[in-house]
């Protein structure tokens, strides 16, 4: 019997979600590991990296992996797994495009480092002890892996071929990604493995969205109520549902919240964030600066509303200090 | 064997325009540039690329060099684009795989250092070398052209068009918002430099307009909306109610005789409040058409609802109908004219003239009734208080050139006021003294005009009129102290005279803002239409199929205002002959598997062109309506909506030439 399709799942900077997706699969992870073997899953089992690097290059069929680039070590980790597989697949947002942990790219390295290791309300660090890359215990060196400047999506550190998007994918396209690779036929290079639409067009309110959409102001989700029957955009909450990749089968709106656009943008669309407000901007009733300031006080944070998980995938990236 | 290969093949010119260009910019140093550039294999400089060589160059080129691109670096594209396009198109390429760049008006004619221009001419030049090579092959769509006219404004602007186009045996519907067409013509004396009396020359035209068969005339009405575009307009027209019958009424005026206001006592527009006239009443004599109109605002009736109606009861034909309600009118017409003309300035804002105060003071527009045969004193000039002036004085400039009114100079003001002078001479002998800033007479025997009043012996004197005021030497206070600087004496005069003749200028109507909306064209600030190009396409809007006449599009005199209403009626012609017009394929088009239908678009269209379509749950763009703004392109939220010409990676590759991205690229990452 020949060796089942080698596969492997890696985590970078991320939140764990995309490990929980893979349990989420249910009773259909049995199914998947019938079909392949899991070579390599830190979450999941013990694997250490002498495990990865005794394969041969490409002896790997797929590796999976999620979360953001921000240091040595992930990025270490993401080249030796290039190395050796035949396939990668950036898994979820912060793989994609950055996802939550790009967002940081709004600051300065030293700005987190303080704030994280001094300023911040919680630590009680007297001597502002930092962690040091490196340092000698017990008469040898002991290393840590440096943070880097950029937060930066998979593809910008190796070779991708395939994106699962969401936070997390739905195990509805995990499993829908497994059959595809399982089946041989691969989709061109660079192809992102959900529907090239956008969220409108499976969104159950589709109906209710006016065609004269026109806004005045908008409203926060944590301060108003939003009606669990009508558009949430045409109510003037910040719905990211048309400029976001459809696939999750609008699970937030199922949940009376607006989508935030976990899914990234279609193929069209280079970067979501400017799409998005340049849309929104032009159904903007207000004209005068006044009636402008209105609409503008209802998005307080901008770049976390419009980039929340495309910032470091997009033109911007990253806010330079000069 | 084709030496393209699936390749691209790019040809570059860059035109000297003489010395426009190559003044500034060294077009040997651009060519040099641009044959580093990838995909570019010819690399030229020639004097004067629009002329015949020039293009003969580039038609050359690609036969024998294959090229399948070609990137022309010379003027503003609004001015030779479509030259370059026909250039490539008949040496067999198809002309959308030409861009041209603009190193005139928006390079060389805007700088002064050489070298930065030259820099700034190769960044423009690459960008362009980027973006051609993402151009597709494109068609160009055509419209039928309806054939039928709509013009608006029976003034003599209007009136000249109609009757052009109908005698071309096109059908014109003429729409005025009075009740008779003749415009400001009708009410003046006489005209300069010929002075020949304005009625003998308007109302043969008046009643020509009336009598063609090919004119459908409605007066007393106003155009509601105007939808569609080039070739295919539709309109819908509000038919005032006049209260009278227009197909019974012969204009016996019976019905004014038996109006129970046994006088008239109400403000009479045409003679500019000079006399008085009923609630119902024609408007002049020679009014067209000869139809009467009762004027709801002073009529009892309509005022109390109690009225023995004595009108109704005097008209045999039974022409009297108070009950008569608005009527629309719904047209089609291929092209439009707008000839709505303009308002003569509110005198009574310059106060320290005292129009309105002292009763001598008149404006040119009433004089103009005034020594008017048919006008309320029946040509003779007398005066509010009843007296005939023996003095004289004319105010030139009056809300024109003005930091206080209006910057503008009306043109016909120096004129008007010659003739004026002229004719208040002949008609009381007085002294006439013109106060003038600069006296204006340009144009074919305007100036000989100018010369002939000055030796029949009226005074001209230069200053702007600083004050008007009454004359305390004259214990009835009826002379008027006309003070102002006589620029030429330096000194200040102060002329004593019967009369004041304050020369207004020429200003856009009230409305002519909403008029633009209604017709999407454009105003400048000041409010007159704005025509295309003023030498280019001098009576065109920017609204394809528009076409502007007379003084909505600035002030000027009769013969100009005829001249540009044959030039209007002519540009309408020459789409209508041709039957159809070709649209520029810029559209913006849908990919419709790739709409989730989010409608963010549908409302955005200034134009329309957006449907949402319930069925298919997806938008739609209507391909003729679309004018290729972009607004829908640029704000479709998941890119599903492309434009012709200007599809992303045009876009993003011009951007990345005129940033030279990839030197950018390597310098932060190294």
């Amino acid at each position: 019997m020949p060796d089942k399709p080698k596969l492997a799942f890696y985590w970078c900077a991320a939140c764990g979600g995309c490990e929980e997706s893979v349990v989420d699969l249910a009773e259909d992870i049995l199914f998947v590991v019938d079909n392949v073997d899991i070579i390599f899953w830190p979450v999941g089992m013990d694997f250490k990296k002498s495990d990865v690097e005794k394969y041969a290059d490409g002896e790997i069929v797929v590796s999976l992996i999620n979360g953001a680039i921000r240091s040595s070590e992930q990025q270490e980790m993401v080249q030796l797994l290039r190395r050796k597989s035949k396939v990668v697949i950036a898994y979820g947002a912060c793989a994609q495009y950055g996802g939550i942990p790009g967002l940081a790219n709004e600051f300065e390295k030293e700005e987190i480092l303080k704030w994280v290791y001094e300023d911040s309300p919680s630590t009680y660090n007297e001597e502002k002890v930092r962690p040091l890359i490196k340092y000698k215990a017990n008469g040898s060196d002991v290393f840590l892996p440096e943070l880097w400047n950029v937060v930066r999506p998979l593809n910008k550190v190796i070779d991708v071929d395939y994106y699962l998007p969401g936070c997390p994918p739905s195990s509805k396209l995990l499993k829908e990604a497994v059959l595809v690779l399982l089946s041989g036929k691969l989709p061109p290079k660079g192809t992102v493995l959900a529907p090239d639409i956008a969220l409108c067009d499976e969104c159950p309110r589709k109906d209710t969205k006016p065609t004269d959409l026109a806004f005045t102001e908008f409203l926060r989700p944590n301060l108003h109520n939003i009606d669990p029957e009508k558009c949430i955009l045409s109510q003037g909450f910040v719905c990211m549902g048309p400029a976001t990749r459809s696939g999750c089968g609008a699970l937030c709106v199922g949940g009376n919240m607006p989508c935030t656009g976990c899914y990234g943008p279609t193929s069209r669309v280079k970067d979501q964030g400017a799409k998005i407000l340049s849309s929104i901007c032009s159904n903007v009733e207000a004209k005068t600066e006044k009636e402008i300031d209105v609409v503008l006080k209802g998005i307080p944070d901008p770049v976390g509303t419009f980039y929340r998980y495309s910032l470091a995938g997009s033109i911007l990236r990253k806010k330079v200090s000069i | 064997m084709s030496k393209t290969n699936g390749k691209i093949r790019i040809g570059f010119y860059i035109c000297h325009c003489g010395t426009n260009i190559a003044g500034t910019v060294d077009v040997q140093k651009v060519v040099d540039y641009a044959a580093t550039l990838p995909n570019v294999v010819v690399s030229k400089h020639y004097k004067y690329m629009c002329s015949d060589p020039g293009q003969e160059m580039i038609q050359k080129d690609i036969k024998e060099q294959e090229l399948n691109r070609v990137v022309v670096a010379a003027c503003s594209p609004f001015l030779h684009e479509r030259t370059f396009r026909n250039a490539t198109s008949q040496a067999g390429l198809n002309q959308f795989y030409f861009q041209m760049v603009n190193t005139r008006e928006q390079n060389a004619w805007v700088h002064l250092d050489p070298e930065a221009s030259t820099e700034k001419a190769m960044d423009l030049v690459r960008s362009a070398i980027k973006r051609v090579v993402f151009h597709k092959p494109l068609e160009q769509k055509t419209v039928p052209i309806k054939p039928d006219v709509l013009v608006v404004g029976g003034g003599i602007a209007g009136i000249h068009a109609s009757l052009t186009l109908a005698n071309a045996g096109k059908k014109v519907y003429l729409v005025e918002r009075d009740p008779t067409i003749g415009g400001h013509m009708a009410m003046f004396d006489k005209t300069f430099p010929t002075l020949d009396c304005a009625a003998c020359i308007l109302t043969p035209k008046m009643s020509a307009v009336k009598n063609h068969p090919n004119i459908t005339m409605w007066t007393y009405s106003e155009v509601e909306s105007v939808e569609g575009y080039v070739g295919n307009f539709k309109v819908k027209v509000k038919r005032k109610p006049r209260y009278i019958i227009d197909d019974l009424c012969v204009g016996c005026l019976d019905c004014i005789e038996a109006c129970v206001y046994k006088e008239p006592r109400f403000y009479d527009e045409f003679n500019q409040g000079l006399s008085k006239r009923k609630p119902v009443y024609m408007p002049f004599p020679q009014a067209t058409p000869q139809l009467v109109v009762i004027d709801p605002d002073t009529c009892i009736w309509f005022k109390t609802g109690k009225c023995k109606q004595t009108c109704v009861e005097s008209c045999e034909r039974k022409a009297v109908d108070l009950n008569q309600q608005p009527a629309y009118k719904e047209i089609e017409v291929g092209t439009i004219i707008v000839a709505t003309g303009f308002k003569p300035f509110d005198a009574g804002k310059v106060y320290y003239y005292g129009y309105g105060t002292y009763p001598n003071v008149y404006t040119a527009l009433e004089v103009e009734r005034l020594i008017n045969a048919s006008g309320p004193t029946s040509g003779e000039v007398i005066m509010r208080d009843g007296s005939t002036p023996k003095s004289i004085a004319i105010v030139h400039c009056v809300g024109s050139r003005d930091k206080n009114t209006n910057l503008w100079c009306s043109r016909v003001c120096c004129l008007y006021s010659l003739k004026l002078a002229h004719l208040l001479k002949e008609h009381t002998h007085a002294d006439i003294y013109n106060f003038y800033i600069d006296i204006r007479t340009p144009g074919k025997l305007m100036d000989e005009f100018y010369t002939r009043m000055a030796e029949e012996g009226v005074k001209f004197i230069r200053g702007r009129v600083a004050d008007i005021y009454p004359d305390t030497s004259d214990e009835e206070h009826r002379r008027l102290v006309v003070k102002a600087e006589d620029t030429l004496i330096r000194e200040i005069i102060k002329v004593p005279v019967d009369m004041v003749v304050l020369s207004t200028g020429l200003v856009p109507r009230d409305d002519a803002n909403d008029v633009r909306r209604l017709f999407n064209i454009t105003c400048s600030t000041e409010g007159f239409f704005i025509e295309r190009h003023p030498k280019l396409a001098p009576v065109n809007t920017f609204t394809d199929g528009i076409f502007l006449a007379g003084c909505c599009q600035g002030p000027k005199d009769i013969p100009d205002t005829v001249a540009q209403a044959g030039a209007a009626a002519a540009e309408a012609l020459a789409l209508i002959d041709l039957g159809y017009i070709e649209l520029e394929p810029n559209t913006a088009f849908i990919v419709e598997e790739e709409c989730s239908g989010c409608k963010s678009c549908v409302p955005l269209c200034p134009y329309s062109a957006i449907s949402y379509n319930e069925e298919k749950r997806k938008a739609n763009i209507n391909e003729a309506l679309c004018k290729g703004c972009g607004t829908c392109v640029a704000s479709c939220p998941s890119g599903s909506i492309k434009q012709n010409l200007f599809e992303d990676e045009e876009i993003y590759s011009e951007i990345d030439g005129i940033l030279n991205y990839e030197i950018y690229e390597e310098a932060v990452c190294c």
